[in-house]
């Protein structure tokens, strides 16, 4: 897989695969192309040349049906600062596929440490507190892949914590997991590979050895 | 958690735009207060003679409708982009169309309805009697979901651009003119004693086509805004 960002190469010959109840962790300094590689693993971005293929199917070919097994969680939260926390949950999964009840909504949000504050619209919480309720979207998601970017900036640390517990527990159901973050993840159990992109600089990445 | 139709994301689409459109009261109303402004100046300006405000209102009234609508198609995506929750739109185990057409359902009800709902009201300024202000709510009531879905295509592919605003109105203002011969003939054809009905026709074929086209090729603009 290579990617191209303007006349920039970000990477080249780039090439994994995951198996269930894998994590992949992507490091790597700022502007090393983590971003860029974990759109276009969703799919939102086309990469220059090479093919992602999920269950042995190109997923530009699988489309909807793709989508149904990722959740993703980028860089901007999509977290709308008019709705409260309750109603950004209960309508992200419902547009995500996964409708939630009233009861099931305030559950997750209590999980992620915003029990008291689910009525409050999102712009009178922290940039953590709207992380956290970015990361309830997990708890009742069916996906099986979650590719999640930068997840644990300006989370402390009981979020992080519950960040590990979350993707451990989604590892240990046979799920998959693409994390790009430079912090250490603390993972109980499961498949822990990373991959280190390098600057743009030089033109390839290497593959990191399994921890 | 129940299973995932079609109609339920489109039901949450066009909720949530409601939602958030009711939050954000002031943007809606200042979209009406414009329309209303805008044809409300030509009988100021023009003065009390009813022949020639009769024979300009319906002019008047659907070109103000059209840069009106203009005010609210930048805001469509905007925010959406803003926050990453287009991302996740593109991201929704459902065709992207039909995140796209609740969008614009959503849009029209928002920024719309109340422009064909008032647009009688100002139609008693320009002296038109009552069958043609019918004829007048009948067209705008055609005419402004082809507005909101040719628009769409618009604010789609000025997204994220800096004055797209502007840009807006010169890429879509060209594409709304056979609305606007239209819907302002069908006006003028009841004014005049003519039977509206072709022009009603025609406008109707409008709406279904870019029904059918308009969603798509948002759809396709959406995806190159956010490579």
């Amino acid at each position: 897989m290579e990617c191209l960002r303007g006349d920039r190469r970000l990477f080249r010959d780039l090439s994994f695969s995951l198996t269930p109840g894998t994590l992949l962790q992507i490091t790597g300094p700022n502007g090393s192309g983590k971003t860029s590689l974990l759109r276009i693993l969703c799919g939102l971005t086309t990469a220059e040349s090479g093919e992602i293929k999920w269950h042995g199917a190109e997923i530009r070919s699988l489309a909807e049906e793709y989508s149904r097994s990722i959740a993703y969680i980028g860089h901007r939260v999509a977290v709308k600062e008019e709705l409260s926390s309750i109603e950004n949950l209960r309508i992200s999964s419902g547009l995500a596929g996964c409708e939630l009840t009233h009861g099931q909504a305030q559950q997750a949000l209590a999980r992620v440490g915003l029990a008291g504050r689910e009525n409050l619209p999102a712009r009178f919480l922290s940039e953590g507190q709207r992380r956290r309720s970015a990361l309830a979207r997990l708890i009742n998601c069916t996906a099986v892949l979650w590719i999640l970017d930068e997840v644990l900036a300006s989370l402390d640390h009981a979020a992080v914590t519950l960040v590990e517990t979350l993707i451990s527990e989604h590892l240990s159901k046979g799920g998959m997991a693409i994390v790009a973050t430079h912090l250490e993840l603390h993972i109980s159990a499961g498949l822990f590979h990373r991959l280190e992109l390098e600057s743009p600089g030089s033109s390839t990445a290497r593959k990191g050895s399994p921890s | 958690m129940s299973a995932a139709s079609p109609i339920s994301m489109f039901r949450w689409i066009v909720a949530r735009d409601l939602m958030l459109a009711w939050r954000r009261r002031s943007d809606v109303l200042s979209t009406l207060f414009f329309f209303v402004i805008v044809a409300s100046l030509f009988p100021l300006g023009i003065g009390p003679e009813t022949q020639l405000l009769r024979s300009i209102a319906p002019g008047v009234v659907w070109v103000a409708a059209l840069l009106a609508s203009m005010l609210s198609l930048g805001r469509m995506f905007q925010s959406d982009e803003q926050d990453g929750t287009l991302e996740q739109m593109l991201l929704t185990p459902q065709p992207l169309y039909l995140v796209v057409l609740g969008k614009v359902l959503a849009q029209w009800l928002v920024s719309e309805v109340p422009l064909v709902l008032i647009a009688p009201l100002l139609g008693v300024q320009f002296g038109l009697a009552s069958d043609t202000l019918l004829i007048l709510f009948v067209s705008l009531l055609i005419g402004t979901p082809i507005l909101s879905l040719i628009g769409s295509i618009g604010a789609a592919l000025t997204l994220g651009l800096r004055g797209g605003g502007v840009l807006i109105a010169l890429l879509i203002l060209p594409l709304y003119i056979p609305v606007l011969i239209f819907g302002a003939g069908a006006v003028d054809a009841s004014i005049n004693g003519v039977s509206p009905l072709a022009n009603l026709y025609l406008l109707g074929a409008f709406l279904v086509v870019s029904l059918v086209f308009a969603p798509w090729a948002t759809s396709a603009a959406l995806r190159i805004s956010l490579e």
